[in-house]
């Protein structure tokens, strides 16, 4: 069954079309790569999905809801994390906190049961606490934990945004160029990082990515856009050999 | 159990102080009046400080529009007392006359933090929906929108002010209400609400991404500060006893504006500081008569070069002292943020 399903989506800025047409599928555990040269497009899908533009035409269903159009929270608390191009942190807070904010998109607590201190919201901050540190260790951010965000060194603050979209307990995670401005070590840990995360949390990932060697080493379905159109669909294996994609790519003879 | 022991010893306190500064406890023994207004004007500049940093500090969004939200309390609250007042004392015959004047004060209150409640949720409401300086337009409008209009209602004495307000405020009922305020505010911030505030400050599209809904918070962030400013604002009135427009103006915004930058943009006790800065500095410099202001902005324009995120920064005044970081709070738009 597929947990991400766009149909004939398209978004039109003024007379530009940054997608035309998009259908797309994604089965629950599908690890997903989206790929095309610099403005095919990939990001608006993003943020399409995510809730940032509605959608000029088209269907995007996600376990089978419509969420085109809805507000970027409501889709988050349905279960679509994500991450962003240029990384976006809650700079002057502690990693710690950054990872609590997205827990308490799903937590029962308010204003009133906050200022009045009530048993229940002390229960609810602890657990909040507990779940959080359990997460920074997985993702080997622990020992970073009061540390405020914006010093953290580039990778882990790649790490922590993931981390971050984790704590929204999400079913699907969409990963906007996350080895960007990584070296080769660093990229190799972040693969091992995002397959482990779709093992153990069983989760599908939609992932942007311009890293060649990283699209085609951990995803199963690559997705080529040039110009806002799909171009090819299939196993890496096979888009690598793709007439089409090598044209889009580096021009046609 | 033990926050009521805390609280009933910070009223006891005050109670005691408030009878001390009067001369009603040690008979010849008494503040001078002249610093006991001092003193009483501060306890209410706190109250807004603390308040207008919640939503300027710790939410990002700025507001320059709290003497407007400040006025609906002190005018609604003073109309209040002045022509039910004595009704409400009737009704409460029986009680001891002191309960009496205290229900009445807590009655003008709550209808004055109300009314500003309410126009804050219809000033935010369409302004906060936006992400953007849009608020800070709104606000600056909105609060000479209320001078104006106050002058030209007659109920409330128009442009000749408001006079023949009770003097039912005190030392005691200040800062018991600017205790409260610290209080609220503090936990609010350190809440789960508190941290989806400063989220939104610090990336308003990464927090409606982590499934903040930012305009719900902002609105209650907002509320909650112009209910402040209207408490506050009620407590201006009844303790000067006489109300202006003019004492309103967006000057008086910007002074509680620069009150929290002096303190500390996301820092309550800050906050606090910048207050009792502020009415120190201008009460302090007021042998130097015409020269007061030049000295007043010389001091200013020093303290913004040689600490351009107030004195306390980010910090609360604890966590300053031991040179510990705390991380909720941290001031926006700072030199290191930059």
């Amino acid at each position: 069954m597929s947990i991400l399903k766009l149909s004939g989506v398209t978004m039109r800025f003024g007379g530009l079309v940054a997608v035309n047409g998009l259908d797309l599928g994604l089965a629950s555990g599908q690890l997903y790569g989206l790929i095309g040269p610099n403005g095919a497009g990939k990001t608006t899908v993003f943020n399409v999905i995510t809730g940032v533009y509605a959608p000029t035409s088209g269907e995007i269903l996600f376990e089978g809801n419509p969420i085109g159009g809805e507000r970027c929270g409501r889709i988050t608390r349905r279960g679509v994390a994500r991450t962003f191009q240029n990384i976006r942190l809650f700079g002057e807070m502690s990693v710690l906190d950054n990872v609590k904010v997205a827990f308490d998109c799903r937590q029962a607590t308010t204003l009133t049961t906050a200022v009045l201190r009530t048993p229940a919201h002390r229960a609810e901050e602890e657990r909040v606490d507990r779940e959080s540190r359990e997460l920074l260790k997985i993702f080997k951010l622990d020992h970073l934990s009061t540390e405020r965000a914006k010093n953290l060194p580039y990778g882990s603050q790649r790490r922590l945004e993931i981390a971050r979209a984790m704590a929204t307990a999400p079913r699907l995670l969409l990963l906007d160029e996350p080895a960007a401005g990584m070296n080769p070590h660093e990229s190799n840990e972040l693969m091992d990082l995002i397959r482990w995360v779709r093992d153990r949390f069983g989760m599908a990932i939609l992932l942007v990515e311009h890293n060649m060697k990283v699209v085609m080493g951990i995803c199963e379905t690559v997705h080529v856009l040039d110009y806002g159109s799909t171009i090819a669909v299939g196993p890496p294996a096979a888009i690598q050999r793709d007439p089409k994609v090598i044209e889009a790519y580096l021009g046609g003879a | 159990m033990k926050g009521l022991l805390v609280a009933a010893a910070v009223c006891a306190g005050l109670f005691v102080l408030n009878a001390l500064f009067v001369g009603a406890l040690v008979p010849g023994v008494a503040m001078p009046p002249y610093f006991l207004q001092v003193l009483c004007l501060a306890g209410i500049n706190i109250t807004l400080a603390v308040s207008l940093n919640l939503i300027n500090g710790f939410t990002g969004q700025f507001s320059i529009g709290h003497a407007g939200f400040m006025a609906i309390g002190a005018y609604a609250s003073a109309y209040f007392t002045v022509t039910a007042g004595d009704r409400l004392r009737a009704i409460l015959g029986f009680l001891p006359s002191a309960l009496q004047e205290s229900a009445v004060l807590l009655s003008a209150l709550s209808i004055g933090a109300l009314l500003a409640a309410v126009a804050g949720f219809f000033v935010g409401v369409p302004s906060l929906r936006l992400r953007g300086d849009y608020l800070a337009i709104v606000t600056l409008g909105f609060g000479e929108i209320i001078r104006v209009v106050i002058e030209s209602l007659d109920a409330v004495g128009g442009a000749r002010g408001f006079a023949g307000i009770p003097k039912l405020a005190n030392f005691f009922w200040i800062y018991l209400f600017a205790a409260a305020t610290i209080l609220v505010v503090y936990r609010i911030v350190h809440s789960s609400f508190g941290r989806t505030l400063v989220a939104i400050r610090e990336d308003e599209v990464a927090a409606e991404a982590m499934g903040v809904h930012t305009t719900r918070a902002k609105v209650i962030s907002f509320v909650v500060s112009s209910a402040m400013a209207g408490v506050a604002g009620g407590l201006f009135a009844h303790y000067l006893m006489y109300i202006h427009p003019k004492s309103f103006t967006f000057l008086r915004s910007f002074e509680i504006i620069i009150m929290i930058v002096i303190g500390g943009l996301g820092s309550i006790s800050g906050s606090v500081l910048g207050a009792v800065l502020f009415i120190g500095l201008t009460e302090g410099l007021r042998q130097f008569a015409q020269y007061r202001m030049v000295l007043f902005s010389l001091l200013l324009i020093v303290l913004m070069i040689v600490r351009p995120q107030g004195i306390l920064g980010h910090k609360e005044f604890v966590t300053f002292l031991t040179k510990r970081r705390r991380s909720i709070g941290g001031a926006p738009g700072t030199q290191e943020g930059a």
